[in-house]
């Protein structure tokens, strides 16, 4: 699940619900299920992590000379 | 001399009166215009009449405003010091001898002309649809990328980070800086809008200024900004000055907030929230692996009873249980045929018992038979004198000469 990283808390979230999803249809077989569980569990356990972890990131909009537009990090006092 | 002698002097009521009149029937002070500032502004609960006095270098003015022409005029509410002009009638108010000024309108000076602009443009841009329902967009519900505009320096700003840091800091947030009040204020805040168009990252935008005087917040009112707003592609949240004040850029938006506060908490979702989401659904998944693995056990268990039902064993005892409730089956039927057929004998025993001549003879008839070939005498005709007979009677026979 290296992937998981590349995820956004609302991707993260999705993915979540739907292995909920398929645990609640009930026709899965042991194998399948299982593989949702942990899947979910993992899912669950970044999602967390993201919010508990997350700081605001500020940043300022520029102009560059040559007319680019250039994003950088704001500090206020 | 100074006085008239005797009856020719004047009552207090008369000259009250007669200045009255003069002052009423005058061709400028019957409606005048009067320019000044206000000072010792007192409006009354109780009528809902303003008292004040107009005032300038050199000079004070009385002025009355009733409610009913205050409420006619749509004026604003007056503070000491607003430079104004009043409209109205100068006339005596006979009672304290006073003179004042009944206003009828008001008009705070700079401001009317403003309030002119704003209700053209409000006007013009409502007729052209920017204003409608169906023009403003739904907010997205987690945005990860928030785009603001607003003055770097300002408290809105620093407000409205504390908010996000808060509530959401899942997100990121660009900010456009732009002046939000003077001359260069519309172009600018429209020129930052555009800017983060362009970058295009951000999901949700919010347009801001803190609290001020309706020249302050001047800037949103302008339809530069108002285009600015219309054009953007990414949905616009205004969040200007406070909860009163309605600026031309709150209609266009797409969401109107009462201040910038309320703009940054109504642009992004609870943080708290979503660590309940999360966990509500982290609990449901044992909860509902259980669930599964006890089907499957049930499942399980349910097999392994078919199956034991196929076994040899299972199949000999089955036939023998079939076999024996068979048996029993046949061996009840059997008892029940033997016995109907019992009762049936009996019957027809009875029958037979209650037709044959046993009975008649016992009760006193005798049956006689030829002696020679045991044929039943019935009638006289059968016998001559002197043939043998054989008489039956229930005990006996008895042997018999015809005479």
């Amino acid at each position: 699940m290296d992937a998981l990283s590349a995820l956004s808390y609302e991707e993260a979230f999705t993915k979540l619900e739907l292995a909920v999803a398929a645990l609640q249809d009930g026709r899965l077989s042991l194998e399948r299920a299982l593989e949702h569980y942990e899947e979910g569990m993992k899912l669950a356990q970044y999602c967390h992590d993201l919010l508990q972890k997350a700081e605001l990131r500020v940043q300022q909009l520029r102009v560059t000379d040559n007319g680019d537009l250039a994003v950088e990090p704001l500090d206020l006092p | 001399m100074l006085f008239p002698e005797g009856p020719a002097a004047l009552s207090v009521s008369q000259v009250a009166r007669y200045l009255k009149e003069l002052l009423e029937t005058d061709e400028v002070l019957r409606e005048v215009w009067v320019r000044g500032e206000i000072s010792g502004c007192k409006t009354y609960a109780s009528s809902g009449h303003c008292y004040f006095t107009l005032k300038d270098a050199d000079a004070q003015l009385p002025c009355v405003f009733f409610k009913q022409a205050r409420l006619r005029s749509s004026a604003p509410d007056l503070r000491d010091g607003m430079a104004i002009t009043a409209a109205g009638r100068i006339s005596l108010y006979e009672r304290d001898g006073k003179l004042q000024l009944y206003v009828e309108h008001i008009q705070v000076l700079g401001a009317g002309a403003l309030f002119l602009r704003f209700e053209q443009l409000k006007t013009r841009l409502a007729a052209e649809g920017l204003f409608e329902e169906e023009r403003k967009r739904s907010l997205p519900v987690a945005p990860e990328v928030i785009g603001i505009v607003t003055s770097p320096q300002a408290a809105a700003l620093r407000d409205m980070l504390r908010v996000l840091r808060t509530r959401y800091p899942l997100a990121r947030v660009v900010l456009a800086p732009a002046l939000v009040q003077g001359a260069e204020a519309p172009t600018a805040i429209a020129h930052a809008l555009d800017l983060l168009n362009e970058q295009g990252e951000a999901d949700v935008l919010i347009v801001a200024r803190g609290g001020g005087s309706i020249e302050e917040l001047w800037a949103f009112n302008e339809e530069i900004v108002a285009r600015a707003i219309a054009r953007s592609r990414i949905p616009v949240i205004s969040g200007v000055g406070h909860e009163t004040d309605f600026t031309i850029a709150d209609f266009v938006a797409d969401h109107r907030a009462s201040t910038p506060t309320a703009a940054a908490t109504q642009a992004v979702p609870n943080i708290a929230d979503l660590l309940a989401d999360t966990l509500e659904l982290r609990q449901a998944l044992p909860v509902l692996m259980d669930d599964l693995l006890a089907r499957t056990r049930d499942g399980l268990l349910r097999a392994e009873r078919d199956l034991e039902r196929q076994t040899p064993q299972y199949q000999l005892e089955r036939f023998q249980q079939q076999l024996d409730d068979t048996t029993d089956s046949l061996q009840t039927e059997m008892q029940h045929i033997l016995t109907l057929q019992k009762e049936r004998l009996k019957g027809t025993d009875l029958l037979l018992r209650s037709l044959s001549p046993e009975l008649t003879i016992a009760r006193g008839f005798s049956v006689v038979r030829r002696a020679s070939d045991g044929t039943i005498v019935t009638s006289v005709q059968q016998v001559q004198p002197g043939a043998e007979l054989d008489i039956q009677l229930g005990d006996g026979h008895i042997s018999a000469r015809v005479e």
